[in-house]
């Protein structure tokens, strides 16, 4: 199982990933963002950090890198995509997930570790039951999530919505998302399920070295998905 | 495109010397309004044997500004020991570097940016930032961490809030698009930084000690190449006209002097420097800081013996119609000055143009010793514009032993007796005399601070901010090799504290840090200071800078802890008055295994809380003071001031074997080995230090484990004792913290593993 770890100039989280992914017992590369050809990767992961200094928007430039037309080719045939923080953003720049990424609602840039549920989707990246409390860190200025109404109701419907922000219980209330984000969501994911886009970061807590481990699931889900398919 | 520079470079034939000067009384006239005095005028041209010409003074005037040739605080930073058993590099190159075992090696510097951020805030402390990362990638290393040290005026009034948020928000901003996380930092709120608040940043990396680069140009005829942006008039004069003068009510008119950041071509140069490094292709690298390329250039061949002749037409501008004086002296960000061979400059280029970031080969090492500039716009026999003997340049600025004087307010501080105030007596009184206090803004929390600053990116955040020092795992994430090793850092200076007594008060920050440290259970490895004053011109405070320089070396040297590199920040002071004297510190501990450390969080119910130390009368300086009375008197806690008469041996100094170590002796179970005389003394050092010298630490332990036998034995006195089930040693935490315990849970926080409470 080999990932490919895109790296875009001002990207700051794909070291991370790689060592997250390696430690977890599975193969990743860097993939520089001009690179043209993603066939040798099993899934794609596009890092957290500031792509192009996230000048003009977040995500709007890197959009533009030649590697994202290998991207969305490789998407839209069914290959897993995972956007983190900004990859996520990155991705709804690129119409490969729907609605986009404002400005906290505090107007300040957030770090620290908040609870996540995971909800009833149509995600292929965990397996783990709907329902399930995750502890993860955030650090974004820009994760305020929003969409239109209609498709709102959409991700609602077709099951697209993979992590909301919640209580430590488990609860979602009105106001758990500490950015704002509209419907508390902290991850989609397209009506197929393989393209997800999450604010946390899943790949700061894969190798406990801060006590915490439960990034693991987002890496390690696919995994067991695909090794199931191939056999 | 890089070939074709390069085949005009040589074209460029021997510099020549026949340069004539400006006028003497222009020159003088000039050489005054750029800050040099009339003494130094004549001393340059002496070295030049003939009047300077504009562009040679407006060099001379940077070099020898305050800011960068320390001309003031020479002779006292001499009395700092820099040597130690892991240092690799004192002071002197960009950063001072120590080993912390298995080969690698972390660089560590910190730095003031107080005058930009005085009068731009957010572009101020955000190029503060990039200035100290670039010190740290120069010597070779990936930095691996930052922290930031705040002294701001008290936020009740908007335009400190506009400082502090603005302060904040460029640390944040920068730091995070970097990818370097911020662990730690301290913060300090009073009415004495009003008008000059502080921004002291703190950057380290993480290096091969193999791979340790200096910034020594070499070998005559290799190119000189400016990497990084381009060159435009943002900048110009920071050293000299900023950093080197007292606020006024000009001050405003100096915001064109504050330099605009641009993190991401930052980040790329980072990846291009440190790929390059690797791969090495560079026979020396240095950053672009204070008076731009020319002290990097001149030091650059200075420490290589070599001269350097640089054509000014060949740096890129993003301004038109710049002066060679501009050029030279231009203070934009993000560039960077390397010394590339003949064969490597392909290689160079290729990176370069992979990331997407602009080079320029501007000129050439030289055997000459000269630092020579040429405009090749002009005329062939006028194109020199400068031509300096380098080492001169670099190395002779004028040094100064300015006259010290004890400030009178000394005395009436420290005659303050607090019988004479009306002490909170009744419950409620009391209680609401707590509740000030801990509302006060220098004791709550600091979330809401640290929460802006990504301080896990790079995935090696063992202990997060909020506990007395932050730890980080050795390793090279996702890139290399990942250890069990860690680093622990920590930023500390009691201002106050300082002010109410300079030798305490410094003594103080280092022993706070090394307490701080020990928290953690890391071993005090090396120091870096950031020494923040005001005119040194000013008798009074020139004494407060040396006695505080007698403090902290003194301590430094009690517990034999190098300092291997720091800055050193004077006329921090407006209309008149200076902040208070504020030798700010970074320390960092080495960590062999991060399987034994400890985060402050009480852990189970039952657990025993003892209190190390003896609680004294000491309210000199407490917040307690400030908060409730608003008065900032008294004697600091902690020894007797060397300045008040004869410095009493065992009061004034702190020992290496007193309490501070205790803790990770006790984490680590070492003591167990000592010899009994050992043992001996080092409990009648603790004995004394524990009365004279501490703040007090707070331990929790297991009701049967070791711990409280051993405590028994070195005489500390056990202050409160609870009963129950334990767990071990569970919790250390230093009393005079101002940071926040964690919430025990997913955050980060590390559970004691197994083992780690057994203490054996």
């Amino acid at each position: 199982m080999h990932f490919g770890v895109v790296s875009f100039p001002g990207s700051n989280c794909e070291q991370d990933a790689v060592h997250a992914i390696r430690y977890l017992g599975h193969d990743a590369s860097f993939v520089w963002h001009q690179e043209r050809d993603l066939s040798k990767f099993d899934a794609i992961l596009l890092p957290g950090g500031f792509s192009y200094g996230d000048y003009l928007r977040c995500g709007a430039v890197a959009r533009f890198s030649p590697v994202m037309e290998e991207v969305v080719r490789e998407a839209e045939a069914g290959k897993p995509i995972i956007g983190i923080c900004n990859g996520f953003q990155i991705l709804t720049e690129a119409h490969l997930l729907p609605g986009a990424l404002i400005r906290n609602v505090g107007l300040k840039f957030l770090c620290k570790t908040v609870a996540l549920r995971l909800e009833n989707s149509v995600c292929k990246w965990t397996d783990a039951p709907a329902g399930t409390v995750y502890h993860l860190p955030i650090a974004h200025n820009e994760g305020n999530y929003i969409c239109d109404p209609d498709t709102l109701k959409a991700l609602q419907d077709n099951g697209q919505i993979v992590l909301r922000y919640c209580e430590e219980n488990g609860e979602v209330l009105p106001n758990s998302a500490p950015n704002g984000a509209l419907d508390n969501i902290a991850g989609i994911c397209n009506e197929r399920g393989n393209v997800l886009g999450m604010m946390p970061h899943p790949e700061r807590v894969c190798d406990g070295v801060a006590g915490n481990r439960d990034g693991v699931d987002f890496f390690n889900g696919i995994v067991r998905m695909l090794e199931g398919a191939v056999l | 495109m890089s070939e074709k520079i390069i085949e005009s470079m040589e074209a460029i034939p021997d510099p020549v010397s026949n340069l004539e000067g400006m006028d003497a009384e222009l020159g003088l006239q000039t050489a005054i309004e750029l800050g040099l005095t009339q003494g130094e005028y004549e001393h340059v041209c002496k070295i030049q044997g003939r009047t300077p010409t504009i562009t040679e003074l407006y060099i001379y005037s940077l070099m020898w500004s305050e800011h960068c040739s320390y001309k003031h605080s020479k002779l006292q930073l001499k009395k700092f020991s820099s040597e130690g058993e892991y240092v690799l590099q004192g002071p002197g190159e960009n950063a001072g570097v120590i080993s912390v075992g298995d080969g690698w090696a972390v660089a560590f510097k910190m730095e003031s940016h107080n005058h930009p951020s005085a009068i731009e805030p957010f572009q101020g402390a955000a190029t503060g930032v990039g200035g100290i990362i670039r010190d740290i990638f120069t010597m070779g290393a990936r930095p691996i961490a930052s922290m930031d040290s705040l002294r701001f005026g008290t936020l009740d009034k908007p335009r400190q809030r506009y400082l502090f948020d603005g302060a904040v928000g460029g640390v944040s901003s920068y730091g995070n698009c970097l990818g370097i996380p911020t662990v730690g930092g301290d913060v300090f709120f009073d009415e004495a930084y009003e008008g000059n608040c502080l921004i002291d940043v703190v950057g380290v990396g993480l290096l091969r000690e193999e791979e340790l680069t200096r910034a020594v140009g070499s070998g005559p005829g290799n190119h000189v190449v400016l990497i990084g942006s381009s060159t435009g008039r943002d900048g110009i004069g920071g050293a000299s006209t900023l950093a080197s003068q007292e606020f006024d009510e000009a001050a405003e008119n100096k915001r064109p002097a504050v330099q605009v950041g641009d993190p991401l071509e930052e980040k790329l140069l980072i990846e291009v420097c440190l790929e390059l490094l690797k791969a090495g292709k560079f026979v020396a690298l240095g950053d672009l800081g204070a008076a731009g390329l020319t002290s990097s250039a001149s030091e650059m061949a200075s420490r290589g013996g070599v001269g350097i002749d640089i054509d000014v037409r060949k740096v890129i501008q993003r301004e038109e119609n710049m002066q060679p004086f501009e050029i030279m002296v231009s203070e934009s960000q993000e560039r960077m000055l390397a010394v590339v061979t003949p064969e490597n400059l392909p290689d160079v280029a290729e990176c370069c143009d992979r990331w997407g970031v602009a080079y320029a080969p501007i000129g050439k090492i030289t055997d000459t010793g000269r630092f020579v500039v040429r405009d090749t716009d002009l005329p062939e026999d006028e194109q020199i514009v400068a031509d300096m003997p380098a080492e001169k340049l670099a190395q002779d600025a004028p040094v100064y032993d300015p006259t010290m004087e004890r400030p009178a307010y000394l005395d009436e501080v420290a005659a303050f007796d607090i019988s004479a105030l009306d002490l909170p007596e009744s419950e409620e009184e009391l209680q609401q005399a707590y509740m000030d206090m801990i509302a006060s803004a220098n004791i709550c929390s600091r979330k809401w601070i640290w929460q802006q600053y990504d301080h896990q990116v790079q995935g090696n955040t063992v202990v997060l901010p909020g506990a007395d020092a932050a730890v980080v795992r050795i390793g090279d994430t996702g890139r290399g090799e990942m250890t069990n090793r860690g680093i622990a850092l920590t930023t500390d200076c009691n201002g106050l504290y300082c002010y109410l007594d300079p030798y305490v008060g410094a003594q103080g920050a280092i022993v706070e840090a090394t307490r701080n440290l020990a928290c953690v259970g890391a071993k005090p490895a090396a120091v870096t200071d950031c020494l923040n004053f005001g005119n040194p011109e000013k008798p009074e405070v020139f004494w407060t800078f040396s006695t505080a320089i007698d403090g902290l070396s003194d301590a430094c040297k009690r517990f034999r802890i190098p300092v291997i590199s720091g800055n050193v920040s004077f006329y921090n002071e407006s209309f008149g008055n200076a902040i208070f004297p504020t030798p700010n510190i970074g320390m960092v501990g080495v960590i062999d295994d991060l399987d034994k450390i400890m985060t402050p969080s009480f852990k189970d119910a039952g657990d025993v809380i003892i209190l190390l130390g003896e609680t004294l009368d000491e309210l000199g300086g407490s917040e307690f003071l400030r908060s409730r009375y608003g008065l900032a008197t008294g004697k600091p806690p902690g020894g007797r001031s060397r300045a008040r008469g004869r410095p009493r041996r065992h009061a004034s100094r702190p020992h290496r074997e007193q309490d501070d170590q205790v803790c990770p002796r006790l984490l680590r179970g070492r003591h167990r080995s000592r010899s009994h005389r050992e043992r001996a003394r080092g409990q009648h050092r603790l004995q004394r230090r524990s009365r004279r010298w501490t703040r007090r630490m707070r331990i929790a332990v297991r009701r049967d484990s070791e711990p409280c036998g051993d405590l028994r034995r070195r005489g500390v006195r056990r202050q409160h004792r609870r009963h129950g089930p334990g767990k071990g040693c569970a919790a250390v935490r230093h009393r005079n913290s101002w940071r926040e315990p964690h919430r025990d849970r997913g955050q980060g926080q590390r559970r004691p593993r197994r083992g780690q409470g057994d203490l054996r």
